[in-house]
């Protein structure tokens, strides 16, 4: 029975997932992606029929998981926004190699206009360089529709298959129209064809051979698939528009289907070569709009006859950088944008800020006291909310990278002579990516200081459960840190003398040291306050 | 018809409670609708927005275009004027009056001499009114109800049938206060 659900698009990926009989999501919390995983964990349908929605360490254990899964005969889900497709692509690229059994969907959330994130890269071309096939919804309703289909793909072309997300789309409601699926999971029997599987040269080159061979397959399907359409009046327009994701809808926005522009839309990779071709034989112009990178655009223009010129990013018609958006998209297609009232010059930005009470203020407060001394002190910081502390009033970290980098950074740059060389890691961070580097370190006995910033959460993304809360003396140690240099402090301000009397003593000692800070989120800490009441 | 909404506020304010609100009421109503907003970082006491669009045909769009809001409803004065160039030519602002002071130099004689040479603005004490009535935590559904009158593609039944539905997990008292906060709002308009 069909019924009407008001969906963020990454909640109706999610409810897309299990009506198709999924059977475990994976993933690592990550801005715009969460609430897919967080909606299956709040499911309680998936609850009764033991759905697997704990979180992962990474995205790359993730990732493994899931395969796994899949080689037991079930369908599995990875989610993780653009950058977890880094942390996760060794086994990524050769899940594409192994091939699967049931069927794995991968979701990547790509971030245009970096609203929560350090690049914009964009997650096709994983999906071009794995050599697998891709679907990108518009809108929620074919997020929804896709998520099903996708695992159908999956199974039928033995093939791992990215659905890839943006920001405006994985963070917009809409209403949608969906089908409850099956009552139960999808179970095929386990795979157990070791050539396939174990991926040693000799099997791998027939692997890859077999996978290189199913290219003009893939995209043969994407040519027929229901998300690959044209709208508007094909012959005689001189200019003509292909468009993917969120750059559709902004196009159909500006009436591009009333004033008589035809469109292509592209909601499967690989690129429907034959389609595209047929479509630019028939304009002098073609105009592609896609958010990210110009990933289409390229692929057109080597497509494309000579007879038809390539518009879009790469001729300055549309952004180089950025999240497209109705105007901007309106703008490439002659329309000037309308404008009635100015933003006032006094309005100044109101930047976001670490939590009044948060105890990474108080760690901040600390480090600055002590590093005042050591004019010479590097902060080596990581992602989370702590990243806050570049801001004023604290200004006390030198650089975030990556996942991890931090300590691994501080450990490089103390192995060239730099001290005091201090690291700041989050707890979910740290348990996501800093471990092995904590290990590098302990093996060089390297002259590093870590601060572990434990607020017993993953904060920045709304507080998912952190892999190592009530471990991390115990990791630390077994990773080899010296028992006396495993500190634990409570981030108060009437404990500022003792936390700065530590620091001082673990930058004075001549090794690896761990501070550990540690203090509930003011956010969790509120949510549960309110829960019990 | 269509009816296009900025909401504004400062991170923490309640603003995503009131587009689940408006965003719910419309699909009962049988409305299109697309809501978008961001997480993550700029929950943390930095500028949020979220535009709601509401129509009885199809929306493409999840993004607002430029001079298309028929209405720009804010937790905060100064939110309220970022979000101008999205305001239509006869839309209207309405917009707490209290200011949110997290960040050093507010511009607060500039925000309230802004405001005031526009021609369809209201502003509504929303703070005090909510602190004077015992509601500390419905501000905002006096500013929904403040708003009411001019989301003309929505009835305040629509809405106030969603407040019951959306607030109705954690318990009739708190229905109570903020259809209680939202008769307030409406009355002040």
């Amino acid at each position: 029975m069909t019924e009407t659900r008001l969906l963020l698009g990454d909640e109706a990926v999610a409810l897309g997932a299990l009506h198709a009989g999924l059977k475990g999501v994976y993933a690592y919390p990550g801005t715009p992606s969460t609430e897919i995983t967080e909606f299956i964990q709040k499911s309680e349908a998936a609850s009764a029929a033991g759905i697997h929605c704990t979180w992962s360490t990474n995205e790359k254990t993730a990732m493994e998981e899931a395969l796994g899964m899949s080689y037991a005969g079930c369908r599995s889900m990875v989610c993780m926004k653009h950058v977890g497709m880094n942390v996760a692509a060794d086994a990524f690229v050769n899940a594409a190699m192994t091939g699967v059994n049931g069927g794995l969907v991968i979701v990547a959330a790509d971030d245009p206009s970096m609203h929560s994130s350090q690049n914009e890269q964009d997650s096709r071309f994983y999906g071009k360089f794995a050599m697998i096939p891709m679907l990108e919804p518009s809108t929620q309703q074919e997020a929804y529709e896709m998520t099903g289909y996708a695992f159908d793909l999956s199974e039928k072309e033995k093939l791992p298959v990215l659905l890839r997300l943006t920001t405006r789309l994985a963070h917009s409601r809409a209403a949608v129209s969906v089908q409850p699926g099956p009552d139960s999971t999808v179970r095929l029997p386990a795979a157990k064809d070791p050539s396939s599987w174990v991926l040693l040269p000799g099997n791998a080159r027939k692997r890859n051979d077999y996978l290189t061979s199913v290219q003009t397959h893939l995209s043969d399907i994407a040519s027929f698939s229901p998300f690959t359409f044209i709208t508007g009046e094909k012959d005689g327009a001189d200019t003509g528009i292909i468009a993917s994701g969120t750059g559709w809808n902004y196009v159909m926005e500006n009436g591009a289907a009333e004033t008589g522009f035809p469109v292509l839309k592209i909601g499967q990779y690989p690129l429907p070569e034959q389609k595209i071709k047929e479509f630019a034989a028939s304009c002098d112009n073609v105009l592609v709009v896609e958010d990210g990178q110009p990933f289409i655009e390229e692929q057109v223009r080597a497509i494309a006859g000579s007879g038809t010129r390539v518009l879009g990013k790469l001729t300055g018609n549309l952004p180089r950088t950025g999240e497209l958006n109705p105007d901007s998209v309106g703008k490439a297609l002659g329309k000037e944008p309308v404008q009635f009232y100015a933003k006032p010059q006094n309005i100044v930005p109101r930047p976001p800020a670490l939590c009044q009470g948060c105890g990474h203020r108080d760690v901040y407060i600390a480090l600055n006291k002590v590093l005042a001394s050591y004019p010479d002190a590097r902060v080596f910081a990581d992602i989370g909310c702590y990243t806050l502390g570049a801001l004023p009033p604290f200004c006390a970290i030198d650089s975030c990278v990556d996942m991890g980098a931090s300590i691994t950074m501080a450990k490089g740059a103390a192995d060239a002579g730099l001290y005091p060389a201090v690291a700041v890691i989050g707890d979910s961070t740290f348990t996501h990516s800093g471990m092995t580097g904590l290990l590098d370190a302990v093996n060089d006995r390297s002259n590093i200081t870590v601060v572990i910033s434990d607020n017993l959460t993953t904060a920045m993304t709304g507080g998912q459960d952190s892999a190592g809360t009530n471990k991390f003396e115990a990791i630390c140690l077994a990773l080899g840190v010296e028992p006396a240099h495993v500190r634990v402090v409570v981030p108060l301000q009437k404990n500022m003398a003792e936390i700065t009397a530590v620091i001082r003593e673990e930058i004075d000692y001549n090794g690896v040291s761990v501070i550990i800070p540690r203090r509930e989120c003011m956010q969790t800490l509120s949510r549960k306050k309110n829960k019990t009441k | 018809m269509k009816y296009d909404i900025i909401l504004a506020g400062v991170g923490g304010q309640g603003i995503l409670s009131i587009a689940t609100i408006i965003a719910d009421a419309a699909v009962n109503a049988g409305l299109q609708i697309k809501q978008a907003e961001v997480h993550g970082m700029s929950q943390r006491g930095g500028e949020v927005e979220s535009g709601l669009r509401l129509s009885d045909t199809a929306i493409y769009s999840d993004l607002l275009p430029a001079g298309s809001a028929e209405m720009i409803l804010s937790m905060e004065p100064m939110e309220a004027l970022r979000y101008l160039p999205f305001l239509s030519r006869d839309g209207y602002v309405i917009t707490s009056t209290a200011p949110f002071r997290n960040i050093p130099d507010y511009p607060e004689d500039a925000v309230k001499k802004d405001l005031e040479i526009l021609p369809h603005v209201v502003g509504i004490d929303i703070e005090t009114l909510a602190r004077e009535n015992s509601m500390p935590k419905s501000a905002n559904m006096i500013l929904l109800g403040a708003a009411a009158r001019h989301i003309g593609i929505l009835t305040p039944e629509h809405l106030k049938e969603s407040i019951a539905r959306i607030f109705g997990r954690k318990g009739r008292q708190i229905v109570e206060t903020n259809l209680r906060a939202f008769d307030m709002g409406y009355a002040k308009i």
